[in-house]
């Protein structure tokens, strides 16, 4: 995983609540059998028309967003599908963190096994930022140490983040790699889970 | 105080608390399909890990296999890169001994209904798969939910998960419906009241005595779109129709040891004193059939109503929302839904493709054939059962010849065209009275118009060629 420590750019105003993972990477992307060079779906639909061509008034393609490192979005970011083509498709898009009211909870979960940055702040806040990168200095600067979101006017947000979490983001860990340090304790349990499924045949 | 049933599956699946407070949690049963375990297999791979407990995972081919031709193999699938991640699947389970259904094996289908079908999906256990729709699985008592495919390769390495207990939330059904009237209308009705992130961060519990009253089939309907509510899962406590569902399937205990398996399942149940940090009440009485409007599964209306004015929406952006999904829809405020004509018709998807979804369309499809009723003409209607084996019973019983004879077509199991991954999709402005679970812009074809409803609407709209009252149709 990519550590996540601090980021400075552009952030793209997405004034929509509940942006599905159908939205941010659309079906005909997931036959691949990579990970890498999602971000040419990343939000297709939306990013080209019919023929193909890039639609001018989609925020991603106005030139003041082109190269944007951020996303603030409406309600609820990622929800439907557990692709995580999303992530992956939003991460070689050069977009490493989004910030939202809320997210789905496998989005979620699958930001955090990508080094993808959600960042939750109240309505109040994330209405705030939004109106921010919509104007004509949109560059944010995120703090994971901190647990900070300096917007461009100057203003500070703190926002929350499970400590476990945080630290594996800041470190890049292998969450595998973490979890097989516990390889004796799940010894025991499929010792005792053997014993008490005796019913069972696996 | 007492513990509710997710409390009691989860901690009996507790291998190791971290510090920070994440829990290792065990899982019996991991599903796994063709499109979201390639980059999983080849993370194995690359740390050179093998896969812990091969014995415990399963693997089906469902997303992007075609409708028609299975027989002729994976190397005849015409889309190359569908054809590819098949291969790959394949040769990815052969690598580490993993049992596969491959396309064609009548034992193949949608992931969630082969797990039930094959009883391998079993009351207490925590069943995790690549993909949202594994809450089906909680209508059997079992902690199920989707995992990305970075989670798929650390339960293939680990056959463990690393998680944040979700907050506990019960929706009791009460009340009897009417006629026409099912799960399908229930969870849509739920969802139109939640919203789409109404469940995030919970645990659905379902009970009442509409709970009680409904079929294994109905019960998985109802947990599969729990995650079109946000919810982490949906959970029902197994009763004797889930020990009589399962009993006899291959995977189910046998003998004495079913005996054994009973009696500990028994105890799946959330205690009286169980605290829920949330609780709904939904009267099911009081619905009509329902169905979406819009572009997201909260879109949801009563068939007699009419489509709304976004005007009545609460805030500006609610509002902005819903006239972007009237346009997108090609409908107007203030219209009967059922002047909405369809040009396509789907009974399918993990959601609604099981023997007795099929059996209630065939039920519509048999009394306007007796009414000399017919699909409507400019109408595509397609039914594609779950899995092999539901095609098979559906044959035993003659359903088949009733679909056909009425101008449906009989396709082969799969995904299909809920997400249409595989051939089968919309033309764009097309509109289409489906029996899946995501109504998203874009969903089933680019620029496609999706209604959700149940089977028997769907079959309904079909002889209509408009969305229509199933009522008129029973």
């Amino acid at each position: 995983m990519e550590k996540f420590d601090q980021l400075t750019g552009p952030a793209a105003p997405l004034d929509m609540a509940n942006i599905d993972t159908d939205q941010i990477i659309p079906k005909q992307f997931l036959k691949t059998i990579d990970r890498e060079g999602l971000g040419k779906g990343l939000f297709y639909d939306f990013r080209f028309d019919m023929e193909g061509k890039e639609k001018p008034d989609f925020v991603l393609n106005l030139p003041a967003y082109k190269g944007a490192r951020m996303i603030v979005a409406g309600d609820n970011f990622g929800c439907g599908s557990s692709r995580e083509h999303a992530p992956w498709a939003l991460m070689d898009f050069g977009i490493r963190c989004v910030i939202s009211t809320s997210f789905a909870d496998i989005f979620y979960n699958n930001c955090f096994s990508n080094g993808l940055l959600p960042v939750v702040l109240k309505a109040d806040e994330v209405h705030e930022l939004m109106g921010e990168a919509k104007g004509g200095n949109h560059v944010f600067a995120v703090d994971l140490q901190a647990q900070t979101v300096v917007s461009p006017s100057g203003k500070t947000f703190g926002f929350d983040i499970d400590p476990g979490r945080k630290e594996k983001m800041l470190k890049g860990l292998d969450a595998i790699g973490e979890t097989l340090e516990h390889a004796s304790a799940i010894d025991r349990f499929e010792d005792k889970r053997r014993m008490t499924r005796t019913w069972a045949t696996a | 105080m007492g513990k509710t049933l997710y409390d009691k599956i989860w901690d009996a699946h507790v291998v190791a608390v971290e510090p920070g407070g994440e829990t290792i949690l065990y899982i019996d049963l991991h599903l796994i399909h063709e499109v979201t375990t390639p980059q999983a297999f080849a993370g194995l791979r690359a740390a050179h890990r093998p896969v812990r407990r091969p014995d415990l995972t399963l693997a089906v081919a469902d997303h992007n296999t075609p409708t028609e031709g299975q027989a002729l193999g994976v190397d005849a699938v015409a889309d190359l890169e569908a054809r590819l991640q098949l291969q790959t699947l394949g040769r990815n389970v052969k690598e580490y001994g993993i049992e596969f259904f491959p396309m064609g094996d009548i034992r193949n289908g949608i992931v969630h209904v082969v797990g039930p079908e094959q009883g391998r999906t079993q009351p207490g256990m925590t069943i995790v798969c690549g993909d949202s729709h594994t809450s089906t699985h909680g209508a059997f008592g079992a902690l199920a939910h989707g995992i990305g495919t970075s989670e798929v390769e650390h339960v293939l390495a680990t056959q463990t998960l690393r998680q944040r207990k979700a907050k506990n939330m019960r929706v009791m059904f009460v009340g009897e419906p009417i006629p026409g009237v099912g799960a399908k209308d229930f969870a849509l009705a739920l969802i139109g009241e939640i919203g789409t992130g109404g469940g995030t961060g919970s645990v659905i519990e379902y009970a009442g005595p509409a709970i009680e009253a409904l079929s294994m089939e109905g019960r998985m309907t109802l947990c599969n779109l729990s995650i079109e509510g946000g919810a982490k899962a949906g959970l029902i406590a197994p009763d004797d129709k889930t020990y009589a569902y399962i009993v006899g399937k291959p995977g189910a205990p046998k003998g004495g040891a079913w005996d054994l398996a009973v009696t500990e399942w028994r105890g799946l149940k959330s205690d009286a004193d169980a605290h829920f940090d949330r609780e709904i009440t939904i009267d099911v009485s009081k619905l009509a059939p329902t169905l979406t409007w819009g572009t997201s599964p909260e879109d949801t209306m009563a068939v007699d109503g009419l489509v709304p004015d976004p005007e009545s929406f609460s805030t500006d952006d609610k509002r902005a929302g819903a006239q972007r999904a009237l346009d997108y829809m090609g409908l107007k405020a203030g219209q009967p839904i059922t002047d909405a004509k369809v040009q396509r018709v789907f009974i399918g998807s993990c959601t609604n493709s099981r023997i007795e979804d099929l059996r209630q369309a065939a039920l519509i499809a048999r009394k306007a054939l007796d009414k000399g009723l017919k699909v409507a003409t400019g109408v595509r209607a397609m039914i594609v059962p779950g899995s092999g084996l539901v095609k098979h019973q559906a044959e035993e019983e003659g359903l088949d010849q009733v679909f056909l004879q009425a101008g449906f077509e009989w396709r082969e199991p799969g995904c299909s065209m809920c997400l249409g991954m595989n051939p089968d999709r919309l033309e764009p402005e097309e509109r289409c009275a489906s029996t899946s679970n995501r109504n998203f812009e874009g969903r089933q074809g680019r620029a496609g118009r999706t209604h959700l409803m149940s089977p028997a609407m769907a079959a309904a709209a079909a002889f209509a060629g408009h969305i229509a009252d199933v009522r008129e149709y029973l």
